[in-house]
Formats: structure tokens, sequence, C-alpha cells
């Protein structure tokens, strides 16, 4: 034998999931809402996602390039991914260099400081946008109506978000009741007929992705189930006591960034705990922190704020919550 | 019902190209070298010298102490060299080569293929037959066998496992031989529930070998005590502990043996050495072994004396492929790749699996994302990604800490990786350091 043949330890074969295909099969399944997003925002939506995807991919490049002087890896998708989430968390008549920002603030400081992808302790996108939304918050509050400003960008016509408008009422102690009838009915929150952040306005879109994500096994349910039941039994409490100042559960989950935060945003891998015990418990902090800002803080809406404060206690999560061992506890049948 | 186990696992591409190829006698080849270490435990000690004549079934090199195995002469010639000779580890090794000069049986050995169930011998018997056969475990880890057909002082068992499971890709030879010798292995697990006082006896077959399940099937009304189990097909299902966990749903506590929850598992192709070594006198002197790969012209399942070279295989299989990359001795999860193929086959050769070469290469290194796929898929419940970094940062407490000790190197972990980590690379680093530290504390 006069042929070089290669000698290394077990195993020999490798399964088909790379990094890559992980993070486009996110991609396609943020395509659904991403369409509903252009149907009801229309130039807005297309504006504002490429000015984001555009910008993290070049900074990401840069980046690396001429700061870490490594290899650029921009082909990972994982910019690309924090791109299209920065746009799905921004309203979609935002002006393109507060975009910019908002990149810049995701990628160099939520992503790349930390050395990059797998290194960053918070979700990128989230930073960026939680740095866009209190250092802008004219602009990050005002949402463009569904449908009728969809030939316009910089000039749409805004209106409250649903969430806001409850809010507001109920700070201003107008019953719950009065306050539902101003908001658009169950089903257009559903399918996303309401102002609000470009990407989380319809549940069914999101929900779609999320489901198309399970079964190509991208994430396991551990983290969305128990966010979205969490946060239905925290506000089912306060609306069973009280249902004359609280809103019900479902106007909860389908309202605001929810099925956003807690399908895509919330189960980045990176920034999410290792086991599903871990995730039960990061999961559950994470709806029960959204429903007491939106029920007592100052924000209409807490999602983001609730994964980024998660985010932070995952390297604890995972120090101290292990997976089921084999052989722990004699368990004889 | 099929059964499997409920933690961690993957299920690569089977590739089991010579499912359907039967068992085919592999001519002797010209010379043999049989290494005297081919087990776990003490090497054998040489009783022939240069110059010996020796016969087939011939014992050449004695077990030293308990767990240590005979080592018998697979073929009729003489001894040309006893040696330090190169093995399949890439270490050389002390072995004994002999040259062919035909093929005459040690006296007492029935060579006939006559089917043999009537079980006269005592408990006592089987194992010292089993032991002066040097059967091993031929499912690759090849621990003395006679070490687990006795019960140990203080313990009990109920049941033995016969494990059917092949579960690694590409492997048939277990598949083969059950279809081949369905009433041997029967035998030879009645003659193992006789040493150990047990009753009953389950063979654990994975659901991508329907005509074998139905063969044995047929047979067990013949032997009194034995049944079938139909399993998932799951990597690492062939592990004790999992298809432990699978066929009785009992857990062996980390750090214990299947016998501390009551039962033994031996592999189809050890009940067949047993059957062989009690009810023939024949001692382990061949084994089949399955030659595949893609590019293999006739993937193959042979019957080859112990000690034939890897290199006789693979012509027999039609020859070293144009376009080879990797080849195996064992399967693609857990087998070792080999640096050469002038290796002797040795009682734990189960296969030789033959890699193109754009499949030998390993992936690129990326970061670890944390994506959770290798704490989900790990059988035993640890978390390679933290074992992984906590051994490159050296922190060896927190290695031992976080059980590294319980990892069996099935590789599911590698395997699923999307950054093309090398996780067991790390692990048996860390399992092989924690195990210094642990032997240093003891003295």
């Amino acid at each position: 034998m006069d042929k070089l043949i290669t000698v290394s330890p077990s195993p020999h074969v490798y399964g088909d999931d790379t990094v890559k295909k992980l993070m486009y099969g996110v991609i396609w399944a943020l395509l659904p809402a991403f369409l509903v997003s252009v149907y009801f925002f229309g130039i807005g939506a297309i504006i504002i996602t490429a000015v984001s995807v555009i910008s993290c991919v070049a900074l990401e490049y840069l980046i690396k390039k001429y700061l870490m002087k490594t290899a650029p890896s921009i082909s990972d998708g994982s910019a690309l991914v924090t791109g299209v989430l920065l746009a799905f968390n921004l309203p979609a008549n935002l002006p393109w260099w507060i975009i910019v920002t908002g990149a810049l603030v995701s990628i160099g400081v939520g992503k790349m400081s930390f050395g990059g992808l797998g290194n960053n302790p918070f979700n990128p996108a989230l930073v960026g946008r939680v740095f866009l939304q209190i250092s802008f918050p004219v602009q990050m509050t005002s949402w463009p109506q569904p449908i009728l400003s969809r030939l316009q960008y910089a000039d749409a016509t805004t209106g409250a978000t649903p969430l806001a408008i409850v809010k507001e009422g109920l700070d201003a102690g107008v019953p719950v009741s009065r306050l539902l009838e101003q908001i658009p009915g169950y089903m257009d929150l559903f399918i996303g007929r309401m102002p609000g952040s470009m990407g989380e306005i319809s549940a069914i879109a999101l929900l779609a992705g999320g489901i198309y994500m399970l079964i190509r096994k991208i994430i396991t349910w551990h983290i969305p189930f128990s966010i979205l039941l969490s946060v239905s039994v925290l506000t089912g409490i306060f609306w069973l006591v009280n249902p004359y100042d609280n809103a019900d559960p479902l106007f909860h989950l389908l309202a605001g960034g929810l099925m956003l935060g807690a399908i895509f945003m919330a189960t980045d891998y990176v920034t999410s705990p290792m086991t599903p015990k871990g995730m039960w418990i990061y999961g559950t902090g994470i709806g029960l922190i959204t429903v007491a800002i939106r029920v007592y803080g100052a924000y209409p809406e807490g999602v983001s704020f609730a994964i980024l404060i998660m985010n932070a206690f995952v390297p604890l999560i995972n120090k101290y919550v292990k997976p089921e061992r084999f052989g722990e506890e004699v368990k004889n049948g | 019902m099929i059964k499997t186990f409920p933690k961690g696992g993957v299920h690569p591409e089977e590739n089991k190209f010579s499912a359907g190829s039967p068992i085919k006698v592999l001519p002797l080849p010209e010379a043999v070298v049989i290494p005297v270490s081919q087990h776990i435990g003490a090497p054998a000690e040489p009783i022939v010298s240069k110059g010996d004549k020796v016969k087939t079934g011939q014992l050449i090199a004695k077990s030293k102490g308990y767990v240590s195995a005979n080592i018998h002469s697979s073929v009729t010639g003489t001894v040309a060299k006893v040696e330090k000779m190169m093995g399949s580890s890439g270490y050389k090794q002390l072995a004994i080569s002999i040259t062919v000069t035909g093929d005459e049986w040690a006296e007492g050995i029935d060579t006939g293929t006559t089917f043999n169930g009537n079980i006269d011998a005592t408990s006592a018997g089987i194992i010292q037959k089993t032991m002066d056969a040097g059967v091993v475990g031929l499912g690759g880890a090849a621990f003395p066998s006679h070490i687990k057909l006795s019960v140990p002082k203080g313990k009990k068992a109920d049941i033995l496992i016969i494990n059917g499971v092949e579960c690694e890709p590409c492997l048939c030879s277990d598949h083969r031989l059950m279809l081949e010798k369905g009433s041997e292995i029967l035998a030879g697990t009645q003659l193992i529930m006789k040493a150990l006082n047990v009753t009953k006896a389950i063979i654990g077959i994975e659901n991508n070998k329907p005509n074998a399940i139905k063969h044995l099937e047929s047979l067990i009304r013949f032997f009194e005590g034995t049944g079938v189990a139909v399993l998932e097909v799951k990597y690492p299902q062939g592990g004790e502990k999992q298809l432990i966990k699978a066929l009785l749903n009992r857990e062996v506590p980390s750090g214990g043996l299947p016998v501390d929850v009551g039962t033994v598992v031996h592999n189809v192709g050890t009940a067949f050495a047993v059957y062989e070594a009690v009810q023939k006198n024949k001692p382990l002197i061949e084994r089949v072994v399955t030659v595949t790969g893609k590019n293999i012209k006739e993937p193959s399942n042979f019957l080859v004396r112990i000690g034939t070279p890897v290199a006789d295989l693979i012509e027999a299989a039609g020859g070293l492929p144009e376009d080879t990359g990797k080849i195996l001795n064992g399967g693609p999860m857990m087998g070792k790749a080999l640096h050469t193929i002038d290796v002797p086959v040795t009682k734990g050769t189960s296969g030789i699996v033959v890699i193109p070469s754009d499949e030998s290469a390993r992936k690129p290194v990326l970061n670890c994302i944390r994506c959770t796929k290798c704490v989900t898929v790990c059988p035993m419940g640890l978390e390679p990604y933290l074992l992984q970094a906590a051994t490159e940062k050296k922190a060896w407490e927190l290695v031992e800490n976080e059980r590294v000790l319980d990892c069996m190197e099935c590789g599911s972990c590698s395997y699923i990786c999307p950054s093309g980590r090398q996780l067991l690379d790390y692990i048996r680093l860390g399992k092989s350091t924690v195990n210094k530290i642990i032997r240093s504390r003891k003295q």
C-alpha cells in the first residue's frame, strides 16, 4: 500500500447538521412572518430588513477582517439571522441611520466584542433593539398603521400598539372592556393586522415558523412552551381575580412581541440554557418578568428586557442545573 | 412492543451493505500473526518457541492470571517468530507468527458442523471449558468471557441478555451469525444460563434485521427460557447499559456493573463461541468478520482464522478501492483507524470498514454555539460541551465531578456537533487524566 491514509480517533462518520444549515433553517422559519409584514407594512418592511441585514453582515465582515484580523466567516449565516431579527424588532418606518446604529450595537457590542458567534452572553439583536429603544424612544415607538402605509416609508401614518392602548387606558382608570373595543379584534391580532414592530405582528406566521423549526429539530419545545405557559398562567390569575382591570391571557399572548420573543429571540442557542430543566427555568422566568413589566412596569411591553435579564442568568442555570444522569438514582422497574 | 432506551442516542446511516452476503470461509493465509494480548487484562504467556510445529487449535500461549485468556494456534504450521510485531493498535506487541503448512486439528476437537443441543456439562464445567478455549467477548471489548459466566459472591442475577443489537453502521457479522447459526447461538445461550444459574434469557435485536428476528423467534420454542425482544434502530443500543435499560428498564448505577442490577450481557458471537467451546471442544481460533465500505466491490462476511492479515480480507472482498481514505478496524462510530493493512485479525475484530477519501477528513472546527445537541444525544446524560471546555482548560476536578468516567466513548456527541468539534477527543483525554489522578490518589 503506497497511498497515504487518514488515521484519526472515532467516530468516523458525522451527522448532516452544520452551523450554516441551522442558521439558514432559522431564516426559512422567519420567511412567513416576513411575508406577512411585507403585506401589512409594504415598502417599509423591505427597506428596514435590507438595511439591517446589509449593515449586520457588513459590520461583522469588517470587524473580523480589520479589528480581529481573522478570516471573515460571514457565510455561517449568523449575522444574517441577527440582521433579520433586529429588523423584526423595529418599527417599519425607522430612519435608516438609526437602523445602522442598532446594527453596530448588535454586532459590534452585542456579539463581536465578546469574541463572535458562540461567546456572547446576550442576544445580539435584542442588545441592539434595547439600545435603540432607550436612545431613540420617540422613533422607536411610532408604529406605522398596517395596510394604510404600504407605499410610505418615512412619512407613514402611525398609531399606538394594542399593548400601549391598554396600558395607558388602565393607568388612567378605564375598564379593560372599553379599551378592548379600541383595538383590533383577536382574529386581527392573530393574523397580524395591528401596529407594532415589523416582524412581531403575526402570531400565526411566527407559530408556523416555530413548528418548522421544531420539525427540523433546530429548536426544542421547552423554551417557547414554558414562556407562553407562564404568561398565560400569570395573566390568567390576574384576570380571574380582577377581570375589570386586567386583560385576558389570550390578549397577552397575541399582542406585542411575545410570539416573536418566545419562538425566535429566547431560543437563540448561544444565550439560552443547555438542559431541558434549565430551559424551563429560563422560559418561566422570561414569562414572569414579561408580565411583571407589562402589568407593573413603565413600558407597555417587556419581552426584550425579560429575555435579556434571563440571558444573564444562563451561566448560573448551566452551572447548577444538570441533565438527568444515567444511573445516578437506581431506578429498577 | 418495540423497545429502546429513553435517553439520547443518534441514528447514523445504517449502510449494512453486506447484510445479504452469507458467511464465506476465507482460505487459509500463508502465515498468521497471533498477538498474545487480544483481550482486556494480562497478556497470555507464549509456551511455544521458534521452530515448533503446532496444530490447529493447539494452545500456544497460556492465560496469565484470572483476567486473561488462552491463545490457540489458528492453523497448522511452524512457529516462525515469537517477538514484537505490529498490531492493529499501531504499537508493536508480542505475537507469535506461524508459517502455515496445513490444517490438521489438535486431538479432541469436533470439527463437524452437526448441531449438538444436549447440555451435559455442569456449571463449573461450562466455565472451565470456556476459559480453556480462550473465549472473550466478541462484541468488541474482548473481555475474557469466563469471568462473566459466574455471578460474584453477594450479587444475584435473574436474567441473561444476549446482545444481537449490532447498532454500529456497516457491520453485519452478528446479523449473519444469527441467521446461519441460530440454534448454536441459542444452545450457547442455554449454556451461559446454566453457568450463571438463571432461568431466563432475552436476545435483543434491532428491527433492521427482521429476518434474524423471525429466524430466532421460530427457534426459541426448542430452547427453554429463551426469548427474543425487538428493539428500535438507535445507536448506541448495543452498549451494555443502554441495552439493559431498553430491555429491563433497569439502570446500571454509575461505576457499577450489569450484575448490580441482576443481569449479565453477552454478545451473540460470544454465545456461539461458548457453544463451540463446550459442545465441540473447539477453542476460539476463528470468527466472523464483515469487510465492507461504499467502494468495496463485494461487501462480505468472512469466517476468518485469527491472525490472518487484514490485507487478505480486503483482497477477498475485491481489493482495496482506488479511492481509499481510511481503513477501520471495527465500525464507523467506535472502530479504530488502521495505519496499515498488514496487521492481523484478532478475537475482537468484528469488521473492516473502508471509507472513501472525501468522507475521511474531519470537518473544520468552529466555535461552540451551545445548540445543546451534544447534551441531547448523550446516552449517559453528560454535557460533552462542558467536558470538552473543562478538559481544554485542564480543570480536572471539574472534569471528574462532571462524571467524565461515565462516558463510554460512543461518539454520539462528536457525530452530532454542527460546529465539527471533536468533543470525544477531549473527553478521552479528560478520562485518562482523571483516571491517572484517581490512581495517584490511592497510592
